[in-house]
């Protein structure tokens, strides 16, 4: 059995951890309601986004010379997978799920004898996909340095697959992120956005509008600020649910290490009475014998 | 009958205008200024750098965009852009700020004629506030 010293120690600093974590929790905590705050803030401007996507892509007259962007290059032979994790590690699953997403993914394309290419944005999934996949990952992007997501950011990755895209280097784009449901569940998910998919809903195209410039034109300017903007909205969803996952982990962290806080004290105890009860019998023998 | 129709004006990260009581809006569509009164067609088109006016009941504003889309559809006027500032909110420091960046991006030699334009307009625009 440990010593009462070792006990004590160990105690010690299983507590110093449990503050550590709790404080981490409580940081996630507060940054959690300003991340899940500016999602949904950001929501309608992706939502209206796509909706006149939508009755602009129901109004082409003309859906062979649509633009690329919109109805792809005809072939599906290259993927791009843009993989969006967070910079910082400590936060559950969050990082994993996703990157199990997107191997699963990675592996059925491959199987199809198709190629592959990888952007990872945020530094972990980087760390975690050039282990198996260092050869096709063809740029690694990471925002460090802005505190919260910002739409800036989200315009350069926009802007760097679009300059991939329009040099021909790939057919297919599908971004990877976590979809915020609450604290508790995160959705991992893989959205194409070149070509766009949009067979949902076709209900609304009674619509007719009038178009300024012409529906091609208009189309060929907001397509490229369509895949910024969902850029954009999946990084709001991924810093809420990043937040909202370390926020649980941390949770489970401060309350294992309360269990085992107190699995320690109560062997801790023990020992000290054991250590009590034996110099006693030492001594009454001792008495005893004389 | 009254004259009133609403508008939104939303940027990626929030809602930035939400109005009920306006009259008129001037906007400056990519082919010229457009004026829209309640009741104006279904339509949607982009802006190019510029003033969107708001005459409203509750007093008069004016906006400076970059870019953007406008989308008037059953007297709803939705205006989406990335980037919008009151102009009240306007400064010499942060109009100059504007004006430089705006200017250094005119001067760039290897730009398309459309972003060249683009970015003339701004020139202009910025310039004509004061």
């Amino acid at each position: 059995m440990a010593s009462l010293d070792d006990l004590k120690k160990r105690i010690a600093s299983v507590k110093s951890t449990q503050k550590i974590t709790k404080a981490m929790k409580m940081v996630a905590a507060a940054k959690l309601r300003r991340a899940q705050e500016s999602a949904e803030r950001g929501r309608p401007y992706s939502e209206k986004m796509n909706n006149i996507i939508l009755n602009l892509s129901n109004g082409i007259s003309d859906k062979e010379n649509a633009p690329k962007l919109l109805s792809g290059t005809g072939e599906n032979k290259v993927h791009l997978c843009v993989v969006m994790t967070s910079d910082r590690g400590l936060c559950g699953g969050f990082n994993s799920n996703i990157i199990k997403k997107a191997k699963s993914y990675f592996s059925k394309i491959l199987n199809e004898g198709k190629q592959l290419k990888i952007i990872t944005v945020g530094s972990k999934g980087n760390d975690q996909l050039k282990r198996v996949y260092r050869d096709k990952i063809i740029e690694n992007i990471s925002f460090k340095e802005s505190k919260n997501a910002n739409y800036f950011d989200a315009d350069k990755v926009g802007r760097i697959i679009i300059e991939k895209f329009e040099a021909g280097e790939f057919d297919i784009c599908t971004i990877f992120y976590n979809q915020f449901k609450n604290v508790i569940t995160q959705l991992p998910q893989a959205q194409q956005i070149i070509p766009l998919n949009n067979e949902e809903d076709h209900n609304n195209s009674d619509e007719s509008y009038e178009f300024e410039p012409d529906e091609d034109e208009i189309l060929s300017n907001l397509l490229p600020k369509n895949i910024s903007t969902q850029i954009f909205k999946a990084m709001l969803e991924n810093s809420a649910s990043e937040q909202g996952s370390r926020m649980s982990a941390m949770d489970n962290a401060t309350r294992n290490a309360g269990e085992m806080v107190d699995k320690l004290t109560i062997e801790y105890n023990r020992s000290r009475q054991a250590a009590i009860t034996k110099e006693l019998i030492e001594i009454i023998s001792g008495a005893e014998s004389l | 009958m009254s004259e009133e129709f609403k508008i939104e004006i939303v940027n990626p990260e929030k809602s930035f205008l939400v109005k009920e009581d306006v009259i008129e809006v001037v906007v400056p569509a990519f082919e010229g200024e457009m004026g829209i009164l309640k009741d104006h067609i279904s339509i949607i088109s982009f802006l190019k750098p510029g003033i969107i006016k708001v005459f409203s009941k509750s007093g008069d504003e004016n906006y400076y965009v970059e870019d953007g889309i406008i989308e008037f559809k059953n007297n709803n006027l939705s205006i989406l852009t990335s980037t919008i500032i009151s102009v009240t909110d306007l400064d010499k420091s942060k109009q100059g700020d504007l004006l430089k960046k705006a200017e250094a991006e005119a001067s760039k030699s290897e730009i398309s004629d459309q972003a060249k334009y683009l970015a003339d307009q701004k020139v202009e625009v910025l310039r004509s506030i004061n």
